[in-house]
């Protein structure tokens, strides 16, 4: 800039400048110590920096600050004091100024006001008289200073305006790149998804959707336009469904996941799992719906089928077991207190023949024929007939009213399997035994029910066939009583709850005791004293019988002996009872020897009474072992004698001492018989004892209760009686005391 | 929800933002009415604001300087914002014509005036990245580039941490940032602190208004956050405190500032 300032009279500019230059001849300027000297300069500039400091940022140190105005200084020193006079110079001290970020406000009015006093001052220009024009020059430096320094911070402000907005430019523009690249890649992802994917606004109106949702549902996209999402309403969705849906456009839910049919264009259903979301705009409200639709039919088929496959019998088509039971539980939970529920346990009767004789292929038809007659009368509503397992099969009566509607059913079932059955070339009449189960729900569990159905049909099956039955708590609990007996028996003999009671045996003709009869009693810690008709049979189903034998044997002798010792010749022969098993049992000699060697009692002291069927039993083992006792020296009575069929030839080969003559036909001699059936009985006994006689045998008559009965038998010649006449069974202490 | 890395930043100017306001109190004028607003505003409550700005500015002179003379060559500038007068490529280059700096903001705008400016600067990088993601930072192509992990580092968080609540573990920050220099680096720390009066109260709500909300910390917090560092003389003082030059009056109440600073070594 090379203009000299406006406003200031060349005149006044000559003589201020020889004034000046006068002044400047003495001290040359710019030299060591004039004007521009560092010791004028430099206290120009600290001064400067002092008036300053603080009111711009400027990026130096204060002394960096002073040395930076020092130059400025020099040029406005020169500027001043040049000749001829032009301030134009000021400007570009201004515009350094703010090249050096001296741009705070405050800043420009300080060092306009310095350029005032302290600049003329310092240079000593007021003390020769000429203000005038040194006023003059020193206003056009301000100006031209201020001047330059506006011109400067315009520029660097529209430049700094300039960049900034260039800035936002620019990151806007890299910004809106980064947009289209990320919505080109949303793009992508949506048109090339798997899965299908719609949108669409909040009143449900389908406004966008890629094609796998357009293939899956096989619409074009004009076509889904024109459709609302609530057109997509299946009859069977689930309600949940739906209020989903609702929450989700009224906004109180952002998303939800269902599984959901749909009907495709053709008709045909598809099964998806749907994830809807919702879109909210920046401030929270819902905008759109985005649905995420993926095509699960097959996977959905598959299930079905294998869950179907799961709950039927492959071969009859009907449910099995597992859907059964399922079904059966569900029944228990929905029962409530007052429903009932029914069970008809069938089993084929004669099935396994069948199958053996004719082939496991006849056998499998039968099976379907079976299942589709079960099927055609008794399917319905409630009721469910399923394939068990093998020949057996289950109707469950899920809300039965009353037994009479199982038994219907059973009725109905017989009746459809009375007419033969056509597999191939063969006519197959069949039967089934039913099992019966009905009651209340409250109070059992499925596991009962059908623990009680299968024994029912047990019992069905050992009443003979086609036949139902109807399940009876008394005889479960009678079989179960008996269950229980035979499970703690074996425990109970170690426990010693078995003890024995002892009868007399008298001698009729002078009432001598001659023998006790040991009758074995189980004290049961559950149901009290048992006598021997409870758990007899019982323990000779089990086998039992064998080691609880042996138990009373060894007691029996061993009471014998106290008896024994105690009362010598006049103690009493003992009376141990015999089981068919135990007569059979290989080891029984020896255990008999065994104990009476161990109790030290005579032989001739011990009888084993056997009935009819063990003597006269087919096989010889038996006969053998009767043989080395009576060798051995043990009597052998036969009990309960003519109540079976025995062979009285044959008596005579056998080795028995003893007859045991029934209660029954003791019976008959009672005095008051009014129809004269004693005299028949009084025949019978006699003979039975003349026989006996003949053979050598003793005979004792038992259930003697009458006085009447004793004397009668005396006269026909019985040797011994045994009845609650003389005594009951008793401890031993009763036969000591009789003996005493 | 995190918003997925390759999804851009929005450039918003309709809100103030920290950079423009600071640039604006330094007496610049790359900002826009809204920056002003909030600048002006700020000043009725603190009017000291550009003079604290100034004795920041100051502080990161003294403090970059500091790290020259004790052989520092490479700087990480986070929070840089508008790189206004006397940034630190301008201070250290000055001085070291091969010192590298790498400038780290997450304002795009910020981002786009410093790349303008450092254009055909080989040795100066500015890094778009969250300056609180030290992974993001220190992974960035740029700092890749210029700064060699083998050689120490000074760290800068002028006014920055003061933005970043214990929330998002600024200790945490700065370990990972300390981890990643050898011995002998430093960190250059100046951060608002609420010991001085309640009118930061003020501020605090002024700036929750702002893109980036304010969380002023006790000295003792401040100077907890040098941990692993050994601090240089004079410790965690104020702004004007920190080895003030020698030629200036010595400032009678530098606790007006609101401001500390530190520098710290790892030994």
């Amino acid at each position: 800039m090379s203009r000299p300032a406006e406003g200031i009279p060349e005149p006044r500019h000559r003589l201020g400048l020889a004034a000046l230059a006068g002044r400047g001849r003495e001290t040359a300027v710019g030299g060591e110590d004039g004007p521009c000297g560092p010791d004028v300069v430099g206290g120009l500039a600290a001064a400067w920096a002092e008036a300053v400091a603080g009111t711009s940022y400027v990026s130096m140190s204060r002394s960096e600050i002073e040395q930076h105005l020092a130059g400025l200084t020099r040029q406005l020193v020169t500027a001043l004091l040049a000749e001829p006079f032009d301030p134009t110079p000021a400007r570009q001290v201004g515009a350094a100024m703010v090249a050096a970020h001296f741009t705070g406000t405050e800043t420009l009015n300080r060092t306009v006001a310095l350029l005032a006093t302290e600049l003329p001052a310092r240079l000593g220009l007021f003390r020769d008289g000429c203000q005038g024009p040194v006023v003059e020059r020193v206003a056009a430096v301000q100006g031209a200073l201020a001047a330059g320094y506006a011109e400067a911070l315009r520029q660097r402000t529209l430049d700094e305006q300039e960049a900034i907005s260039q800035a936002v430019f620019v990151a806007r523009d890299q910004t809106e790149q980064a947009l289209r690249a990320s919505e080109a890649r949303f793009r992508a992802v949506f048109a090339e998804a798997a899965i299908g994917i719609g949108v669409g606004d909040m009143a449900g109106r389908i406004l966008e959707a890629n094609a796998s949702l357009l293939e899956m549902m096989g619409y074009s996209l004009e076509e889904l336009r024109q459709r609302n999402v609530r057109d997509f309403m299946h009859p069977e969705d689930a309600a949940s469904v739906w209020r989903l849906y609702d929450e989700l456009v009224h906004g109180q839910r952002d998303h939800f996941r269902v599984e959901k049919r749909f009907f495709r264009s053709d008709g045909e259903v598809i099964w998806t799992h749907l994830t809807v979301s919702l879109i909210r705009d920046d401030r929270g409200h819902p905008t759109y719906q985005v649905a995420m639709i993926e095509d699960v039919t097959d996977r959905h088929l598959l299930q079905e089928r294998l869950r179907y496959q799961a709950l039927h019998d492959p071969l009859t088509g009907l449910p099995n077991r597992a859907l059964f039971l399922d079904r059966l539980s569900r029944a228990f939970e929905t029962g409530g207190r007052d429903g009932r529920v029914g069970l008809c346990y069938l089993d084929l009767d004669g099935f396994k023949v069948i199958n053996d004789s004719l082939g496991h292929d006849v056998g499998d038809q039968l099976l379907v024929a079976v299942g589709q007659r079960l099927d055609a009368c008794v399917s319905a509503p409630g009721r469910l007939v399923a394939r068990i397992g093998g020949d057996e099969f289950i109707i469950l009566v899920e809300r039965s009213g009353s037994t009479q509607d199982v038994v219907v059913i059973a009725d109905h079932v017989l009746a459809a399997l009375e007419a033969p059955i056509r597999v191939g070339e063969h006519e197959l009449a069949v039967s089934a035994s039913i099992g019966l189960v009905e009651r209340p729900v409250h109070g059992t569990t499925p596991a009962d029910v059908m623990r009680d159905a299968d024994i029912t049909l047990y019992w069905a099956k050992s009443d003979g066939k086609a036949k139902w039955a109807l399940f009876d708590p008394e005889r479960n609990a009678r079989e179960v009583a008996r269950f229980t007996l035979s499970a703690t028996m074996p425990a109970a003999i170690e426990r010693g709850e078995f003890y024995l009671d002892y009868q007399p045996l008298v001698r009729l003709s002078d009432g001598q005791l001659v023998g006790a009869e040991a009758l074995v009693r189980w004290r049961h810690p559950e149901f009290g004293l048992l006598a021997p008709d409870r758990f007899i049979g019982l323990a000779e189903e089990t086998g039992q019988i064998v080691p609880l034998g042996r138990w009373v044997l060894r007691e029996a002798c061993r009471q014998a002996r106290l008896w024994q010792d105690r009362f010598g010749q006049r103690a009493p022969f003992i009376s141990v009872n015999l089981a068919v098993r135990q007569s059979r049992d290989p080891s029984l000699v020896a255990d008999v020897a065994k104990v009476l060697a161990e109790t030290g009692v005579e032989p001739g002291r011990l009888q084993l009474e056997l009935t009819e069927s063990a003597v006269m039993g087919t096989a010889d083992e038996p006969l053998d072992a009767l043989r080395a006792l009576s060798a051995m020296g043990v009597r052998i009575a036969i009990d309960d004698f003519g109540t079976g069929y025995s062979n009285l030839a044959y008596l005579r080969h056998l080795p028995v001492h003893e007859l045991k003559i029934a209660g029954s036909f003791v019976e008959g001699l009672r005095a008051s018989a009014a129809d004269g059936s004693h005299v028949v009985d009084a025949r019978i006994v006699g003979t039975l004892v003349s026989l006996a006689h003949a053979l050598g045998l003793g005979v004792t008559a038992e259930g003697v209760e009458t006085e009447a009965q004793a004397r009668r038998l005396d006269d026909i010649g019985c040797d011994s009686g045994q009845g609650w006449y003389f005594a009951r069974p008793g401890p031993p202490d009763q036969i000591t005391r009789l003996l005493s | 929800m995190d918003r997925p890395t390759w999804a851009p930043v929005e450039v918003d100017v309709d809100r103030p933002s920290a950079a423009r306001v600071y640039d604006y109190w330094l007496g610049g004028s790359h900002n826009f009415a809204v920056d002003r607003a909030l600048a002006e505003q700020a000043l009725r409550i603190v009017p000291e604001l550009p003079e604290i700005t100034r004795a920041n500015r100051a502080f990161l002179r003294r403090a970059v300087r500091y790290c020259l003379d004790n052989g520092i060559r490479q700087f990480l500038d986070l929070g840089s914002g508008i790189p206004t007068v006397g940034n630190v490529h301008e201070v250290a280059q000055s001085v070291a014509p091969e010192s590298r700096v790498v400038y780290v903001d997450s304002d795009p705008v910020a981002v786009a005036h410093s790349r303008a400016i450092l254009a055909g600067n080989e040795r100066a990088e500015v890094v778009q990245a969250d300056a609180c993601d030290p992974d993001a930072v220190l992974g960035a192509p740029g700092t890749r580039r210029l700064i060699d992990p083998d050689q120490p580092l000074a760290v800068l968080m002028l006014a920055l941490l003061h933005f970043v609540p214990d929330s998002d573990d600024p200790a945490g920050i700065i370990g990972r940032y300390r981890d990643a220099g050898p011995s002998g680096s430093y960190l250059v720390l100046s951060h608002g602190t609420d010991a001085a009066d309640e009118r930061r109260a003020g501020m605090k709500e002024l700036y929750a208004r702002s893109t980036t909300p304010l969380a002023l910390r006790p000295p003792d917090a401040v100077a907890a956050l040098f941990a692993g560092y050994e601090l240089v003389e004079p410790g965690v003082v104020y702004l004007p405190e920190w080895r003030p030059d020698p030629a200036e009056a010595p400032d009678e109440d530098p606790a007006r500032f609101g401001v500390l600073a530190g520098v710290g070594r790892t030994p």
